[in-house]
């Protein structure tokens, strides 16, 4: 277990690394220059240039700049801006000049909206998911599962942002159902935090639901086809046990691998909810940064996806070693 | 739970369990009859299972699957009833049926399968929920795949205990031990909280055997209980099982398609072919004397370790198709004799399940006049 | 082997020897964690096995699950690269050939497998499966391929108007029918028959086996044949080797194997199998049964394999191995791996 997670670990932060180095090497392939880019003036003076340069530390040669994006990452640096030296604490991410401020600082305000939104989405996928499916497959090949079937593929098989955005527009602002979105800190109000979250969770979790039903239902109706299956009902025990105790278990292991790819990919931002109900996450960080050119801020966002990305394999691998005694982490 | 079942049928029930054999009073009309209904064991003693008349038929998309055609059959206490046939003779099927084990979306079952006299055909759900692995227990094939790989081999037995009996995990657990000591498992404590994975097969098939007893049934369905093992453990399975019938006093139905196994196990024997019991007798009966020519393919097609470096005499053909059963005797087309019985009976008339000679309880379902004489002249010689 | 033992009817004695397998290994590495380190086991499959096949001559591999019987067809037909030891054919050792010199080998080295479902393309027609071996080495001009596919089918028992089929359209036994014309297509000298009839019912694994037989009679083919079955080997084999985790423990004629077995592993085996004898009611003469499971071929035990399974076992099964090597008082040719090897006579009930 100890060898395992410490291989895996190691393995993770070198697909991290890799990430870097790939995301580092958009300011370079980058079509324009990032210093005029920040400069944002279609005619930048040269010295203003050439002052955002030296700030920027873009006029090091590419192996330099590497190395001192690392060094910020672990030391943390500073860079000039305007002639005033801005700090940028360790770990540094890169320093947003558009907005004058460390790209961390920017992420760690974006990142309670998403992971809110997320959780509370993750949590309506994979219980209500789970359970419609378990059902449509105890019940397979009647009328009902070919209809909920049916539904869901109609469901996913059109774009999410139209879906999200008829259900924002008809039922939060023409009829006015359900609440609008909107952020507000858990710390500092549960309710008001619920009232804002209700109709994006019921969106993007109710949405993807239909992926998990379908998931579901199929790894469910292979696991009730099974001999142990037949077993546990010759001894007596009651259908819903059967199901719900012994069949799901099995069937949970595949479903918890998508769950867990699904949930980091939404963690990198779920563009679409946050843009249509106005959550201030990730997404819309990510959306503002590519629509400004603001390469730092990109290159943080990239990273902590990575991140997200290697943690979930790594949660559902030990998840999974949890569920299924057979796997044994070596 | 009332017996749906007529009124002289009842009689003939009752007066097998009062009066007990008796077989020479009642002359051979009567005992045919009882037999065909299923009410007379091959022992003549007081059956714990009857099956009469057993219909269970799949309908598909390709049509109506036949399984099992009206069979019927029945198991004393203390006694053990192989059922033999090749895959898709129905013989598992038949067997799922008495465990009500058949998903009725799926599936129609006629017939009348009584247990100690209750009615297990059409019996609601959560009465045969109570029944199931209580009175009547089953012991599958596959150990590897018939328990549950991600819970304790501990945790699978002593659910089937607490499900039948109110008593606390700790009791449960108590049973499960020594359990798993009966059926010859070493050191139970520690095996008790492994994993299906770290058994080996022998081990599994015993932990199986331990599930299917725990709650002391009266009878016990074994489908092929040893198909899956090596033939050295295969034997300590057997005599496992014998033991341990031996002990507890239950009826075994034991389903296999190996007649070795049969030889070792059976009191009684009973030959599928296409869904329909085609021989029927006591082992001795059907394996010493056999009196229907798809019996006799089946020993004459086995390869032995001590038969002569002689041909192989496999039976020609195919099985029949479930969905399109020949019309006649479901054997007719791979049967080698059917040219000697006049007439075309073989693939017209669907012969009945009679007494081999004129009485007794020894039945096969076949037209040839003189299956007695054609087996001692020509069947015999062959098996050497 | 011997030369001088040569049951009747099978391969003349002067036959050539097609095949020489020479102290074979097949070692699997497995990794295992232990804490912060990773210790390296191997599982050793076979582990040090040697016979001679000669042509038209049949040999009989038999054991239970994980001796190895397998993982040495395996070798042989080189779906596996051994870890040690020699595949003489002809006298070319192909055991560590390269997949380009070897292609000449593996026309004449066919296998069949056990699982006539599995080992079938679903997706490709009965015509497509037979024809691709001729196609792959050349073997028919195009325009005949048809008409040798049809032949071929028609040689082991199917309908030739059947080669526009799909596999699933086709039975058990049939299926496997056609895994056998797959391999007959190259006209193959040797065929490795893996566990062949062990997933057919009982009035059909007789058809292939004579089928079998009559290729062998008719088109002079070797056959290694595996099983567990000690009825089907003793059919179907003219020598036979017994193994137990990865060794060979006793080898020699069918007639000694059957009739005068000296391991006692070989015994308990014939003991527990089922025989029309003890089927039609006659009691065996002695029942041997064996007590545990097969070992872990991981650790396996000392000296003998077999001791901890071994009613005669004494202190010198664990300290020494023992050899397979005849006894002062085997016929030519019959070999056991034991220590306190003698025959026993009355295994197999009498029949007549």
């Amino acid at each position: 277990m100890l060898y395992f997670l410490g291989r895996r670990i190691i393995s993770a932060l070198s697909v991290v690394f890799v990430t870097l180095v790939a995301t580092f090497a958009l300011f370079f392939v980058a079509p324009t220059d990032p210093a005029g880019a920040i400069c944002g003036a279609r005619n930048c003076p040269p010295d203003r240039l050439a002052e955002i340069r030296a700030g920027l530390g873009l006029d090091e040669p590419k192996v330099k700049q590497f190395t001192s994006y690392l060094e910020g990452l672990v030391a943390g640096r500073t860079y000039v801006n305007g002639g005033v030296e801005r700090d940028c604490a360790a770990p540094c991410l890169g320093y947003s000049f558009k907005n004058d401020r460390p790209v961390l600082d920017m992420l760690k305000e974006r990142l309670p909206v998403t992971i809110s939104l997320v959780a509370g989405a993750a949590v309506i996928m994979l219980t209500v998911g789970v359970t419609i499916g378990s059902m449509a497959a105890k019940r397979r090949g009647t009328a009902g599962d070919r209809a909920l079937v049916t539904s869901t593929l109609i469901v996913s098989s059109i774009p999410y942002y139209i879906v999200a955005l008829m259900i924002s527009l008809y039922l939060t602002i023409f009829y006015p159902i359900l609440p609008r979105g909107q952020w507000t800190s858990p710390f500092d109000s549960p309710g008001k935090w619920i009232a804002g979250f209700v109709t994006p969770w019921l969106v993007l979790g109710l949405v993807n639901t239909t992926q998990y039903v379908r998931y579901s239902r199929g790894s469910m109706v292979e696991s009730l086809s099974e001999d142990y299956i037949r077993t546990a009902r010759a001894k007596g025990l009651s259908d819903r046990v059967v199901t719900y105790k012994h069949a799901l278990r099995t069937a949970l292991i595949p479903v918890i691998t998508i769950f867990g790819l699904d949930v980091a990919g939404m963690l990198a931002g779920a563009i679409f909810t946050e843009r249509i109900f106005d959550l201030p996450g990730l997404g819309q960080l990510v959306l503002q940064s590519l629509v400004n050119y603001d390469l730092p801020v990109i290159m943080g966002t990239v990273l902590i996806s990575s991140i997200f990305l290697v943690a979930a394999n790594l949660v559902v691998d030990i998840v999974y070693s949890l569920i299924d005694p057979r796997v044994r982490l070596s | 739970m009332t017996e749906p079942t007529p009124d002289d049928r009842k009689d003939a029930m009752s007066e097998t369990a009062a009066e007990q054999p008796a077989e020479a009073k009642r002359g051979p009309e009567v005992a045919t009859r009882e037999r065909r209904q299923g009410a007379l064991s091959p022992s003549g003693e007081t059956p714990y299972l009857v099956v009469e008349d057993l219909t269970v038929k799949f309908p598909t998309a390709d049509g109506v699957v036949s399984a099992v055609n009206g069979l019927s059959y029945s198991v004393p206490l203390g006694r053990t009833l192989a059922i033999v046939g090749e895959s898709g003779s129905g013989k598992s099927v038949s067997s799922m049926a008495v465990m009500g084990l058949h998903d009725p979306r799926r599936s129609k079952i006629t017939g009348s399968i009584r247990l100690g006299g209750d009615e297990l055909v059409g019996m609601p759900e959560a009465d045969l929920m109570k029944v199931r692995g209580d009175a009547v227990s089953m012991v599958f094939q596959d150990p590897q795949s018939s328990l549950h790989p991600l819970y304790t081999v501990g945790k699978q037995i002593a659910e089937a205990y607490l499900v039948h009996h109110k008593v606390s995990k700790e009791v449960a657990k108590k049973r499960t031990l020594e359990m798993l000591d009966l059926v010859g498992i070493p050191n139970p404590a520690r095996r008790f909280n492994q994993y299906p994975h770290e058994f080996s097969g022998g081990m599994r098939q015993r932990a199986m055997i331990a599930m299917g007893l725990v709650n002391d049934p009266k009878l016990v369905i074994a489908d092929e209980p040893t198909t899956a093992l090596d033939v050295t453990v295969q034997a300590q399975i057997l005599d496992l099982l014998n033991n341990l019938q031996k002990e507890f006093g239950s009826a075994i139905v034991l389903i296999t398609h190996d007649l070795g196994v049969v030889a070792e196990m059976a009191d009684d024997v009973l030959v599928m072919y296409a869904g329909r019991c085609v021989e029927y007798g006591t082992a001795e009966d059907v394996l010493a004397n056999p009196r229907m020519p798809y019996t006799w393919g089946l020993l004459e097609s086995i390869p032995t370790v001590s038969a002569a470096n002689e041909r192989l005499r496999p039976i020609k053909g195919l099985p029949p198709s479930l969905l399109n059963l020949p019309s006649g005797c479901s054997f007719n087309p791979r049967c080698p004799y059917k040219d000697r019985v006049k007439g075309e009976r073989c693939t017209t008339d669907l012969p009945e399940l009679l007494p081999v000679d004129g009485a007794g309880l020894h039945t096969s379902r076949c037209h040839l006049p003189d299956k007695a004489s054609i087996y001692e002249t020509e069947v015999l010689p062959r098996l050497g | 082997m011997s030369d001088t033992v040569r049951p009747i009817d099978q391969a003349p004695s002067n036959a050539e020897t097609l095949l020489q397998i020479r102290d074979l290994k097949m070692h699997f590495p497995i990794k295992e964690a232990a804490g912060l380190a990773r210790t390296k086991k191997v599982v050793q499959a076979v582990d040090g096995v040697s016979f001679d096949l000669k042509a038209g001559a049949s040999l009989g591999l038999v054991g239970e699950s994980g001796c190895g019987k397998s993982t040495t067809g395996r070798m042989i037909t080189r779906l596996l690269t051994p870890t040690s030891g020699q595949i003489l054919f002809k006298g070319t050792d192909i055991a560590r050939l390269k997949e380009k010199d070897l292609r000449p080998f593996r026309r004449q080295l066919q296998i069949v497998f056990q699982d006539p479902y599995s080992s079938l393309n679903p997706r490709q027609t009965v015509s497509n499966i037979i024809s691709t071996p001729l196609r792959v080495h050349n073997l028919v001009k195009k325009g005949k391929e048809l008409a040798r596919v049809q032949e071929l089918l028609e040689r082991v028992g199917l309908n030739p108007e059947h080669h526009n089929r799909y596999p699933n359209e086709f039975s058990g036994g049939q299926r496997q029918r056609i895994g056998i014309a797959r391999a007959l297509a190259v006209e193959p000298e040797v065929i490795i028959a893996d566990e062949p009839v062990s997933a057919l019912d009982v009035s059909i694994q007789a058809q292939v086996m004579n089928l079998l037989e009559d290729l062998r009679r008719d088109l002079g083919i070797a056959f290694v044949f595996i099983a567990h079955d000690l009825g089907v080997v003793r059919h179907f084999c003219d020598t036979v080797a017994v193994m137990y985790l990865g060794k060979i423990v006793e080898q020699g004629p069918r007639e000694q194997i059957y009739g005068a077995p000296q391991h006692p592993y070989t015994q308990a085996l014939l003991s527990a199998a089922p025989d029309l004898g003890t089927i039609r009611g006659i009691p065996p003469k002695e029942r041997i049964r064996l007590v545990g499971d097969v070992p872990s071929p991981i650790d396996p035990p000392s000296g003998c394999r077999f001791r901890t399974r071994c009613w005669k076992a004494e202190d010198i099964c664990a300290t020494q191995e023992p050899l397979l090597e005849g006894k002062p008082q085997s016929t030519p040719g019959h070999a056991a791996a034991c220590h306190f090897a003698e025959p026993k006579l009355d295994l197999t009930a009498a029949t007549a």
